[in-house]
């Protein structure tokens, strides 16, 4: 039951009330990149939710079987990053041939996120916070959903805006950051949750 | 020894990683809590920098262009991790404060960038100098940067109390960063507008790229036609698809070559709306 809880925790930890952009500014550029529609942007969110739940859990167990038993803790930054792009493009090859409808619905946007860093981030966090296999799969899972609750979030917003009138210099970028700002101000809110 | 000092002003001033290019920004916004953290980001940002573009440089001819991107990284990855190891055991208070953000400089757009642009096709030296240059201009946005949030939101600069004013504390927490960083576009964009009544050539300055660096192949992240390539796609959405799926094949692994020479993140935008349809 303990166990559960925790999980709980993690879960909602991770998703929202430290969310990965809004808080600790990862993964920042598909974040303000691919998120003029909804439809792309969710896309993109489901994309990030299956690299980074495989993606840490492997780097997880090359980490506790390979690199600990080895005393090789300090090669894990270039280890997560050659695995977690060597993965990606991996998937991507086995969805290409065998799971050819998820391949559609997920194919373009995997290789923009072949080594996005919020996918190292949640990798080197799962390590510094000292969680298992598990634990990190699961608090992958939840980062790359409290991605994809932001990014479908601002993309809606993005799709109002569009038909408003902006001052001239706050047009396109400084527009989405102000919104990302009171969006950030809102998930502050979440603070107090845990 | 001018072209040195050239690489220098170009790095600095001209083509501001951060400022003018706005490369670079995950770091930018998370560590830009107070001016101290900010410089020291940025120097050890430089210091990688600086190595990397010389050693790629020194093995141009070795590596083969096929897996460059991948030998980039194991480079750059491996002087993060001493950079890491070397501010752990010298100035642990700083590894504190950077915390995860350290070894993330490997995916720093700059890095990758300037080697892919600069330093895989240009001798060592004015490599050398092009990543002290560029890491220098990095180190003075970010320190920028990070006074302003202090000054803001705490009242102090580089850790001194002023007791000027009652501080605004959001200026430190995430959402301020978002707003610094919304008036420095801003400001750009009306540098941009004002240059271009004028008639000067503006499209060296850019604001926000939006791709992922990693996937960016565009050359230095400088010269980008993003008009060019958008009124491209608009003509021929299809053709793109095609030619992203046919450079797909013939990647290899962790080389990211996605997106072609004047691909964009527009393109990309509309490769993903496609797909997503």
């Amino acid at each position: 039951m303990n166990t559960v809880r925790e999980l709980l925790i993690i879960l909602i930890g991770s998703s929202l009330v430290s969310n990965v952009v809004l808080s600790q500014f990862l993964g920042l550029c598909p974040f303000l990149g691919v998120s003029k529609r909804t439809g792309t942007a969710s896309g993109m969110g489901a994309a990030v939710i299956f690299v980074i739940t495989i993606s840490s859990a492997v780097a997880g167990a090359i980490y506790q079987f390979i690199l600990v038993p080895l005393h090789m803790e300090y090669m894990q930054t270039i280890v997560f990053i050659l695995v977690i792009a060597a993965l990606v493009q991996f998937v991507e090859m086995f969805l290409k041939k065998k799971l050819v409808r998820l391949y559609e619905a997920l194919g373009v946007y995997l290789p923009l996120i072949t080594t996005n860093c919020a996918v190292l981030g949640v990798a080197l966090t799962n390590v510094t916070k000292g969680y298992g296999i598990l634990y990190g799969v699961v608090n992958g899972f939840a980062t790359a959903v409290g991605f994809t609750i932001s990014i479908v979030l601002l993309a809606s917003i993005r799709e109002k805006l569009e038909y408003n009138d902006i001052p001239k210099p706050l047009k396109g970028m400084p527009i989405v950051l102000i919104t990302a700002g009171l969006m950030a101000i809102a998930f502050c809110g979440f603070s107090g949750l845990i | 020894m001018s072209k040195c000092l050239e690489r220098l002003y170009n790095g600095i001033l001209k083509e501001n990683p951060t400022l003018v290019l706005m490369l670079g920004m995950c770091p930018t916004l998370a560590v830009t809590t107070s001016a101290i953290n900010g410089l020291g980001m940025g120097l050890t940002t430089t210091v990688v920098l600086a190595l990397s573009n010389m050693i790629i440089s020194a093995l141009r001819k070795v590596i083969p262009d096929k897996i460059r991107i991948p030998a980039f990284i194991v480079i750059i990855a491996s002087f993060v991790t001493m950079m890491q190891l070397l501010l752990q055991a010298y100035i642990p208070e700083l590894y504190k404060a950077l915390g995860i953000y350290i070894p993330l400089i490997v995916v720093n757009c700059i890095i990758l960038g300037r080697a892919e642009s600069y330093a895989y096709k240009n001798p060592v030296l004015p490599s050398l100098f092009d990543g002290i240059g560029m890491g220098l201009g990095f180190t003075l946005a970010l320190t920028i940067i990070g006074l302003l949030r202090e000054f803001i939101g705490g009242c102090s600069a580089f850790g001194y109390e002023l007791n000027l004013f009652t501080p605004v504390a959001i200026f430190k927490m995430a959402p301020g960063a978002f707003f610094v960083l919304a008036l420095l576009t801003a400001i750009q964009n009306q540098v941009k507008i004002v240059g271009e009544k004028k008639g000067r050539d503006m499209s060296r300055i850019q604001s926000g790229c939006g791709a992922d660096c990693m996937n960016c192949n565009v050359e230095g992240c400088g010269d980008r036609k993003v008009e060019a390539a958008s009124a491209e796609n608009n003509e021929s959405n299809e053709n793109n698809v095609t030619e992203v799926s046919g450079l797909k094949e013939t990647e290899t692994s962790g080389s990211v070559e996605t997106a072609g020479g004047t691909e964009d993140q527009t393109a990309q935008e509309a490769v993903s709306e496609e797909g997503a349809e």
